[in-house]
């Protein structure tokens, strides 16, 4: 394979057919822009599943004469049935997760930037690369299509805790739609590790002359974390679906206890337990927060410190707390069983491992507060997204300190103050970094500008918007209310929320529609955008070194060479305020001599062994 | 070419004197040497990364067999006679993929076909005994479902057997590659993974077998 593929890198100027060149691509900026945009199709639907359990929670018993129509079976009368209820909310929280946020943003951004910032050609196995994006479409199609079978979608939370997944007959959406949402997320699950292990290999194996591991951009690192973190903790879930599958089809007993009746009938399974599909869930499930959150941490220091014009503070900090949340992240998976009967000294070690969390967090956030430290800020709708997203980390996360403690979170526990938590700190920062990152590194996609207008407008709303639906479910919670409950009037203490519901609802709307500028302003730029230059941002990093949109094979004849950090921001005595990472630095470059340093560079790789 | 630039970088001394080009980078021609070391290829890193994935699956099997084998229900199941059998081929499997790769270092690609030819064989001859051993169990009344050691028998040995079918297209791939090259090197660029992951195939097998029926 390894032979076969620089084969073809050597010779890379060939015409393709449409087919091969914008379908099944084996290059990694179009797989990249492959997976971006299907994540932004699926973010679409996952969104507009979360304005429907928006109307139901802030309208209880509201008429949905419209989605009647497209989810007949999901409505009865004009009224939202529960079991409906609970599929949009485990659709919703499996689609935002893994569909949306990991695909876009370590199949998205990684695939388009590691070859282009580590100064390579292509992915180390570009047909593994395709073969990764080719799992996800029908992924897509199996969960999608659960919603049209008998039963409906499954509804056992994103979680998917048995016995309610392992059972076929405990609620509607335990039949076959249980069983296609953990076959579409096997698939996924198969696209990630290929995904991984391909950037894993890529990085360490085919960074350009004189990128050294320690001047890799923060990007590359944070993405390099992430596919470590993917590799060591998705197959833990693909055992656990495998198992889960077995439970429901083929008659085992890994997760269902013995003695149960359900509708009347004995269970004829005994003695599994279902915990430990807990831990085993929450062993991928932690550090998958991490893998959503990382990629845009990576990002969020490219762009701060490009648009503050100023190098990023603590470089080897930024790093090593990168490596500091990924090995924490596989250490703290019980903070979120702490009612699950766990031995209280258990929960306190869990505790604490989760504190040690802040530490290298409150270091990324010092960092990246003084990059922005009297820099010469640039507010591009970047800027506004990474400021933003270090705004939303800091508000989601300090509640993730008070969720650590397990006297708290016992209290705490599935109520609206988790899902206030993790939507703040996991899905708005990691949207706002997802954000962020296209709209820098769109001109570098498409050869276009965005428009900066719509860019800061949609910043705008959504950044008071995001605030608005989110930080009122902490009191909604605190005040009791449970997660996933399908409306406030069941219960006479939570019908006071009802007009904190209705806010939160009418503030969700608020937030959708705005993202619709976003989605008008992402096309009509792809296509009638202004032209953009090769290096629209002033930025140090390889890929502006690149055209815009770079060519197939990203460097023409010869690889850039590499000379310096990805940092050189307003160094003292040089005219410009950015020195870009292929500017020599020393007058070492010219003692080799231009004629061998070209003739170095001009060798095809795959020649030199 | 262009004036050299001051720059602002933080870093440990560099690993050469201030006379010689840009150091830095692992890859190939990035260590900024004349003469680049050759560093593992990316099949060998790809290997060693999907052996640890492969490793972590297993774990978390193997987490779940020892938690599930606290809880109530644990039977023991009979220990089919022919997973000797099966076990043997496997170590002569592996035995004979290094025979190949020894032919192969000596520039005997003949030789190094049969040898893989043989592994492969071999190989077959694994999957047909642990086909055989779960026909034994069959025949003794011991199905998936019947207790949870049965079914932790038939995941593990079924997961393991789907590692091993990817095991035997590498094989094949390797065969086929040695017999289209003229080239030793090449040969053994394509072995070698392949020889890792063979090899790692059959210690996962001796640990599963260690696991199921003597832990």
């Amino acid at each position: 394979m390894a032979v076969t593929h620089e084969v073809a890198h050597a010779e890379h100027e060939h015409p393709q057919s449409f087919w091969k060149k914008y379908i099944f691509s084996q290059d990694h900026k179009i797989i990249g822009i492959q997976y971006l945009m299907t994540s932004l199709f699926m973010a679409l639907i996952g969104g507009f599943m979360a304005m429907l359990i928006r109307m139901q929670l802030g309208f209880p018993g509201l008429k949905f004469y419209w989605a009647q129509w497209l989810f007949p079976g999901g409505f009865s009368g004009d009224q939202m049935k529960p079991d409906f209820y609970l599929a949009m909310v485990t659709m919703h929280g499996t689609i935002m997760v893994f569909f949306v946020l990991t695909t876009a943003l370590s199949g998205g951004f990684g695939n388009f930037l590691i070859p282009l910032q580590i100064g390579a050609r292509d992915m180390a196995f570009p047909w593994l690369n395709m073969m990764s994006y080719w799992l996800y479409p029908p992924a897509i199609l199996i969960l999608l299509g659960s919603f049209f079978v008998t039963g409906g979608a499954a509804s056992a939370g994103w979680t998917a805790y048995p016995p309610l997944s392992a059972l076929r007959n405990a609620v509607p959406g335990s039949q076959l739609g249980q069983t296609l949402w953990l076959l579409s997320l096997a698939l996924l699950i198969v696209a990630f590790l290929f995904g991984s292990l391909n950037y894993i290999t890529t990085i360490l194996n085919l960074r350009t002359r004189g990128m050294s591991m320690t001047r890799l951009p923060l990007t590359i690192w944070a993405l390099f974390m992430t596919a470590i973190l993917m590799l060591l903790s998705f197959p833990v879930l693909l055992a656990a679906a495998i198992m889960l599958l077995f439970d429901r089809h083929l008659g085992t007993s890994f997760f269902v206890p013995g003695g149960l009746i359900v509708g009347g009938v004995p269970v004829s399974h005994t003695g599994g337990d279902p915990i430990l599909w807990q831990h085993l869930f929450w062993f991928l499930g932690h550090p998958e927060v991490y893998v959503l959150i990382l990629p845009p941490m990576g990002i969020v220091s490219e762009v701060l410190s490009t648009n503050g014009r100023k190098p990023i503070f603590g470089y080897f900090f930024m790093i090593g707390s990168i490596a500091a949340i990924a090995i924490l992240s596989f250490l703290v998976w019980g903070h979120h069983m702490f009612t699950s009967g766990m031995d209280p000294l258990l929960g306190t070690a869990f505790m604490t491992t989760t504190l040690i969390i802040a530490v290298p967090s409150a270091i990324k956030t010092f960092n990246w507060l003084a990059t922005l430290w009297r820099a010469k800020i640039r507010f591009t709708s970047a800027t506004l997204f990474a400021v933003g997203f270090v705004s939303l980390f800091v508000s989601g996360g300090l509640t993730g300190i008070f969720l650590a403690s397990p006297a708290i979170d016992i209290h705490l526990q599935d109520t609206f103050f988790v899902v206030g938590h993790f939507h703040l700190v996991m899905a708005a920062a990691a949207l706002f970094g997802l954000f962020a990152g296209a709209y820098h590194w769109f001109p570098k996609m498409f050869g276009r500008m965005m428009n900066e207008r719509l860019g800061k407008i949609h910043f705008w709303i959504t950044f008071v918007a995001i605030y608005a639906t989110f930080f009122p479910m902490y009191f909604a919670g605190t005040a009791g209310m449970m997660r996933r409950i399908f409306s406030t009037q069941q219960y006479q203490f939570l019908q006071p929320l009802a007009g904190l519901n209705a806010f939160i609802s009418i503030a969700a709307f608020g937030l959708g529609v705005a993202q619709l500028i976003f989605a008008y302003n992402f096309l009509y730029s792809a296509f009638r955008g202004p032209k953009a230059d090769a290096n629209p941002w002033q930025a140090n990093t390889l890929e502006w070194q690149a055209p815009s949109p770079p060519p197939h094979g990203n460097w023409g004849a010869t690889l850039p060479v590499v000379h310096r950090w990805p940092y050189d921001y307003s160094v003292p005595g040089v005219e410009e305020d950015y020195v870009p990472q292929t500017s020599p630095e020393r007058a070492a470059d010219t003692v080799l001599g231009a004629d061998e340093a070209a003739s170095l560079q001009a060798k095809p790789r795959g020649e030199e062994t | 070419m262009a004036a050299p630039v001051p720059t602002i970088e933080k870093r440990p001394a560099p690993p050469r004197g201030p006379e010689g080009p840009p150091e830095g980078g692992r890859g190939r021609g990035g260590d900024g040497e004349v003469q680049p070391v050759t560093p593992a290829t990316p099949a060998k890193v790809f290997v060693w990364l999907f052996v640890g994935t492969v490793i972590v699956l297993f774990a978390a099997f193997t987490a779940s067999y020892l938690a599930r084998r606290a809880q109530s229900g644990w039977t023991e199941i009979p220990l089919p006679s022919v997973l000797w059998l099966s076990t043997g081929v496997l170590a002569v499997s592996s035995g004979a993929l290094e025979w190949a790769r020894h032919q192969g270092r000596r520039g005997r690609l003949a030789a190094m076909r049969r040898g893989l030819s043989a592994t492969l064989v071999l190989g077959v001859g694994f999957l047909a005994a642990q086909v055989v051993a779960w026909r034994q169990l069959v025949s003794a009344g011991v199905y998936l479902s019947t207790n949870p050691h049965s079914s932790f028998f038939y995941l593990l040995t079924g997961a393991h057997g789907l590692h091993l079918l990817g095991g035997l297209a590498a094989l094949s791939y390797t065969g086929w590659h040695v017999y289209r090259t003229r080239d030793t090197a090449q040969a053994l660029a394509t072995a070698d993974p392949t020889a890792t992951y063979w090899h790692f195939l059959g210690i996962l097998w001796l640990y599963l077998f260690v696991l199921l029926f003597w832990v």
